[in-house]
């Protein structure tokens, strides 16, 4: 948990800053059904990015990075979209979308387990095709899609709640049960830590990093449908667009370390909270829209400052005695075969 | 081990292979576009590609720094656009002379650079989020100076701009190109003759191993950086030379582009092993795959980004193949 601390102050400080600019920010009401509040929202807006950021945490567990998300998020919005304004099922057009995105990600994962490609270049090559990809599904237009079953999933209600949170809950339990009940988050972990002696020791680590970025592309699959459902549309161009910069952020500032051999999927959570949170703050504070990206540089600035050891050692000058000893910079060793 | 054997008993160092892999895969590209099209096997052809992407080639080589100490900055898209926001404007508003507005931009370059370096540095945070972070405040300056397109009509820029330095046979460069090729030059001496050379291969390699050497590896970072964002600055001034305008949304994923062609030039992101002469190859091949798509003519402009990616592809995997081949 002490790892979650900061991240967890950051988050709470932001959402007090907001308290002192709009008084009721906290309150949650109950309006014909459905919960409203400025918290609900927070957590809405915020699903297709807590969803993304999920993805690339397993990604960046093993050690790699998948830069074409935001890409995937496009195409599998456009997809779906097409398939609905060609008259098909929404069941089948969600189904066939999430296929491809997964299809997408397996490839990602071969290019990077089986072919060798340092993952930052082998995902950088969808994410230039795939933006190319996605207009061509769209045809460079914008297709707008009516069907209420559809809007359901990025702007509908269950139970009162919205139905991209209950997706989003969803998906944390069964990856949270699957990395932390099972053996699965151990074998990630250690296949981060070192791919090659995972492998001589038994772990099939080629088969988990071509599935940690077949889950990663899934999840921006689903990101895309929330987005392109809650407004109606596909937009090959702009869908998804800088979320993998968001998501590696969140990923960071959760305390998931970019070297790879350890996660934490609260952190991930707590992080995209952050940078959802972060966002609203820039409109309810009143922050002119030319220097939203300065006053997110600095946020983010600060946070990693908090965040590093040697920062907090140097202003805040700890007292003795509980100093935990200081993290070693671990070399990663390559064996060769 | 370390060597490709050629017939003749003649081998090849391995850390050379990338390089002439690159270069072979180059050179086959322009024979096959020279078949293909008319008028496309010309020594222009090449110059053109270096004077329309010197400035991107400056910035690489900031970049080939960086990743060679096993770094990223992604920063340097977000930088070039600022520094052609600040010339522009500083030149249109107050009338400032370009002799005071470019140094002034180098300046904030390097200056952003340093900072940049120095919290990765001393405080230990990952250079992918520094940068990150670095390319969030550049864009948002870019912003904050202005949100629409200035023009610059300084004479001294416009000449730039226009003048042809005319070298043999019908073939001429750009003075863009004159600066991109002394920066070229004073980077490779710098990175193979001089000390701060030796610590960055040296921290790229391995940063514990340099630090038990007594190598400054600290400083070495903080100067990496440096380095980039003042070549990022130049690299924006180059491109002002271009364009001949400011504008907050120039050079957009321009980070990308830079890496890639670090990357397709045989060094390796996780650092330590690469040349300065494979970024140049790089960058000659993003550049001539740009060629080959203008002479084809009729893509639109989705299928431009789906032929750069199978490009890119085709490229990487080719360069992975040969070089797995001669490790053997």
């Amino acid at each position: 948990m002490r790892r979650l601390l900061w991240p967890i102050l950051i988050l709470a400080a932001l959402l007090l800053v907001n308290v002192i600019f709009t008084p009721g920010f906290f309150s949650i009401q109950l309006r014909e059904g459905h919960l409203y509040g400025s918290l609900i929202d927070i957590l809405r807006f915020g699903a297709p990015l807590i969803l993304v950021s999920l993805g690339m945490t397993l990604v960046i567990a093993t050690g790699g990075i998948d830069l074409s998300v935001g890409s995937v998020v496009a195409i599998g919005a456009a997809l779906a979209c097409l398939q609905i304004s060609q008259d098909q099922g929404v069941l089948v057009a969600v189904a066939l979308s999430l296929g491809l995105c997964l299809l997408l990600g397996a490839w990602n994962g071969f290019l990077i387990a089986a072919v060798g490609i340092q993952p930052i270049i082998a995902t950088l090559i969808l994410m230039v095709t795939g933006r190319g990809l996605a207009q061509l599904i769209t045809d460079g237009q914008i297709i707008t899609v009516n069907e209420p079953a559809y809007k359901l999933i990025g702007g509908g209600y269950l139970l009162t709640v919205p139905f991209g949170i209950l997706i989003v809950l969803v998906v944390l339990a069964v990856t949270a049960f699957l990395t932390r009940r099972l053996a699965l988050g151990v074998l990630i972990e250690s296949v981060g830590g070192n791919a090659e002696a995972s492998r001589l020791a038994g772990i099939r680590a080629r088969g988990i990093i071509v599935m940690v970025y077949a889950f990663a592309a899934l999840c921006a699959g689903v990101a895309g449908l929330m987005i392109s459902s809650n407004v109606s549309s596909a937009d090959g161009n702009n869908a998804g667009l800088w979320i993998e910069l968001d998501a590696i952020l969140a990923v960071v500032i959760g305390g998931t370390s970019l070297a790879g051999g350890r996660f934490s999927l609260g952190g991930t959570v707590i992080g995209a909270l952050i940078i959802q949170t972060l966002t609203t703050t820039i409109y309810s504070v009143g922050v002119p829209p030319e220097t939203t990206l300065l006053f997110k540089a600095l946020v983010v600035t600060a946070v990693c400052l908090i965040q590093s050891q040697a920062f907090r050692d140097k202003v805040f000058r700890r007292r003795g005695g509980t100093a935990p000893p200081q993290p070693v910079n671990e070399e990663k060793v390559r064996v060769s075969t | 081990m370390s060597t490709l054997s050629l017939g003749g008993g003649r081998t090849i160092p391995a850390k050379y292979v990338p390089v002439m892999v690159t270069a072979c895969l180059f050179a086959a590209m322009f024979l096959a576009g020279g078949v293909r099209y008319e008028g496309f096997a010309t020594g222009q052809i090449v110059l053109n590609v270096f004077i329309d992407n010197a400035f991107l080639l400056i910035v690489a080589v900031g970049m080939t720094f960086v990743i060679l100490t096993g770094g990223i900055d992604l920063s340097v898209g977000s930088v070039v656009a600022l520094s052609t926001m600040i010339a522009a404007s500083l030149m249109s508003g107050p009338g400032w002379p370009p002799y005071v507005v470019v140094p002034l931009v180098l300046l904030v370059g390097s200056g952003l650079g340093l900072v940049m370096g120095y919290l990765i540095h001393a405080f230990d945070i990952q250079p992918f989020i520094v940068t990150l972070a670095g390319m969030f405040l550049a864009r948002g300056l870019c912003y904050t100076i202005g949100t629409e397109s200035i023009p610059i009509t300084d004479p001294t820029f416009t000449v730039f701009a226009q003048t042809r330095l005319d070298l043999f046979a019908d073939l001429w460069i750009s003075p863009s190109v004159v600066i991109a090729a002394v920066v070229v030059v004073v980077a490779a001496y710098v990175l193979h003759y001089t000390r701060l050379g030796r610590a960055v291969y040296a921290t790229g390699g391995s940063e514990q191993s340099a630090l038990l050497m007594g190598l400054p590896v600290g400083r070495t970072k903080v100067a990496v950086y440096t380095i980039s964002g003042f070549c990022s600055a130049l690299g924006g001034v180059v491109l002002s030379f271009y364009m001949l305008s400011g504008y907050g949304l120039h050079a957009v994923g321009m980070e990308l582009d830079a890496i890639a062609a670090v990357v397709i030039g045989g060094t390796l992101l996780t650092g330590g092993t690469g040349f300065l002469l494979g970024t140049v190859l790089g960058v000659l091949v993003l550049g001539l795959i740009q060629t080959i798509l203008s002479f084809e003519g009729t893509l639109s402009s989705w299928w431009t980004k789906i032929v750069i990616g199978l490009l890119l592809f085709a490229f990487i995997l080719l360069q992975r193949l040969f070089s797995a081949r001669s490790r053997l």
